[in-house]
């Protein structure tokens, strides 16, 4: 197993400085009055936590931030998530996520283009225990756009 | 020749414990396995798989059923377990020697059955902030169903109880103390002694969850202290599965049957069924016998190599793994009491647990990483994970150093 597959730049970068980390607030900056969700993902085996906050305008996911605390695989991809998902409405989020899933548990599953940066998760596969840490966070982002304040668990 | 003989091979000769346990010759990713995960589960011996395989090859039948030849020695081969394990425990009797699935059963043991039916609103069940979750959430139960109140006593920074912080909670309240002998996620040894001590003075009754300690200390119920002392087989190198509860034997007597089945009656009508005597009124079902077989060939063999030879080798690969792995840029030890057994539990700045623990898996190194089922542990100290290696009687100096090597190879990758 080559842990360069694992940890590419592109995952080690993201979980370095993680984009659109934090918290959004009603009625906050970019916000211009879209309806406001979160959702708690918990993966109690090794300990990640992280909230999801989504801004909807309608079907569209406006804007976008995740906040909490866990290993590089699932900060990177709660990271990379977040840059994909921003603008995409939900069947297009839906869509992708089973791209990402395919990506992370299908051994032949070539990364589409589709996939663009999210392709650098796909070394995990080589890793069955830590597909939960790339899946948590989408899980997260289904919960949310789902039910709108939820907690989801990967066990 | 003998000049170049160290003193740990004259004192202990790991190599040749190694010899006992064929799953240490196991590689993984390319790497001889480093199996640094025995405070999880330990590995089994030689004389431990025998002595199964044996059972099952030649003496397996239901125990205390039946007159033919084969019931007969599968019932002196598990009686036998259990006066193997009185000796081991120094246990006044057998009628005083439960045996359960693990730590976690026998803990729920007692509080079904002991604190359940006695306690109600006003009393108190006091705990310390180290315990593994198997000793928390028993007793959360019980507060539950009976309305008692669960009391935490404090640890500090370097992950030692409080003693004056437990003294003050201990009062007459109190009807139980529940403490690990050792800690599970950081390796501090409690003074369960002046604990009990204190404990019967105040009138509580005292468990000691020993599941860390056995593997590493010659355990003697009676100068403990303890009225009720659990236990699991597959953490001091017999099979999973088995494990004990050491009750005394007054307050076991008093205590109704936990499950009810086969084995735990003396008759049974549709009217009304008596209790089969000590300790047989808590083993409802067909026990695991071979595994009590196994248990009581762990103890041999722990005897064999000397318990307090083993406890100084782990201890001896505890100081060097301290000082070594704490002299790397980035690592913090968590959990740094002055007495400690065999755990060392730590973090690397910028890693996470779970990515080292991946890390040091590619380099054959066996590691545990999570909160350890002590998430009250984790949150003390501000964390969400520890990496933490624990040592037994198979570990060696150069296992040490590749622990060390992985962990420099983590902070490369990491970069």
């Amino acid at each position: 197993m080559d842990l360069r597959e694992l940890y590419r730049d592109v995952i080690l970068d993201h979980n370095r400085q993680p984009r659109n980390f934090g918290r959004l607030e009603p009625g906050g900056a970019g916000g211009a009055g879209g309806e406001l969700r979160h959702a708690d993902g918990h993966n109690p085996l090794c300990g990640d936590r992280l909230t999801v906050y989504v801004r909807m305008s309608g079907e569209r996911v406006e804007d976008i931030r995740f906040e909490g605390s866990g290993c590089a695989i699932s900060t990177a991809s709660a990271s990379l998530m977040t840059e994909a998902v921003k603008g995409k409405d939900r069947a297009a989020i839906r869509r992708l996520f089973d791209a990402v899933h395919a990506t992370l548990t299908h051994h032949d599953a070539e990364p589409g283009a589709a996939l663009g940066k999210l392709a650098a998760l796909s070394g995990v596969r080589e890793f069955p225990a830590r597909v939960k840490c790339a899946t948590l966070s989408w899980h997260t982002l289904n919960a949310a756009l789902e039910h709108g304040a939820a907690s989801v668990s990967t066990e | 020749m003998a000049a170049e003989v160290s003193p740990l091979t004259l004192a202990y000769d790991v190599a040749r414990v190694r010899r006992d346990f064929p799953i240490l010759a196991t590689h993984v990713n390319g790497h001889p396995l480093v199996y640094l995960d025995s405070a999880a589960s330990s590995q089994r011996p030689l004389p431990v798989l025998r002595a199964v395989e044996d059972y099952e090859t030649h003496s397996h039948a239901n125990v205390h059923r039946g007159v033919h030849a084969l019931s007969q020695a599968a019932t002196a081969a598990f009686e036998g377990a259990r006066e193997r394990t009185r000796r081991f425990l120094n246990a006044r009797s057998t009628r005083e020697i439960i045996f359960v699935r693990g730590t976690t059963e026998a803990i729920n043991l007692v509080a079904q059955s002991y604190a359940r039916p006695r306690f109600g609103p006003g009393d108190e069940i006091l705990i310390t902030a180290l315990e593994h979750h198997a000793n928390i959430v028993p007793w959360q139960m019980v507060c539950e169903q009976t309305g008692c109140t669960l009391k935490v006593a404090p640890i500090d920074r370097r992950g030692e109880l409080i003693y004056e912080a437990f003294l003050e909670l201990l009062n007459r309240r109190t009807r139980l103390v529940a403490v690990a002998q050792v800690s599970n996620a950081l390796g501090t040894v409690l003074p369960v002694q002046r604990i009990a001590d204190a404990a019967h003075a105040q009138g509580a009754v005292v468990l000691v969850d020993g599941a860390q300690a056995v593997p590493h200390s010659r355990i003697d119920v009676r100068t403990l202290g303890a009225d009720f002392y659990a236990f699991s087989g597959h953490k001091m190198y017999a099979p999973t599965g088995i494990g004990v509860l050491y009750g005394r034997e007054e307050l076991l007597a008093a205590m109704p049957p936990w499950q009810g089945g086969g084995e735990m009656i003396r008759t049974v009508s549709f009217e009304q069924t008596t209790y089969n005597e000590l300790p047989w009124k808590f083993e409802a079902g067909t026990p695991n016998i071979s595994g009590a077989v196994g248990l009581a060939a762990a103890m041999d063999y722990l005897e064999t190599l000397g318990i307090e030879a083993v406890a100084a080798h782990e201890s001896r690969l505890l100081t060097l793994a301290t000082r070594e792995v704490g002299r790397i840029p980035g690592i913090e030890l968590i959990g740094t009491a002055r007495e400690k057994a065999s755990v060392l539990s730590f973090t690397l700045a910028g890693v996470h647990a779970h990515d080292l623990g991946t890390i040091l898996d590619t380099e054959g190194i066996a590691v545990r990483t999570g909160h350890h089922c002590a998430m009250p542990v984790m949150t003390f100290f501000g964390i969400p994970a520890t990496a933490r290696a624990s040592f037994g009687c198979y570990n060696t100096e150069e296992e040490v150093a590749r622990l060390v090597a992985g962990l420099g190879r983590a902070r490369e990758v990491f970069g």
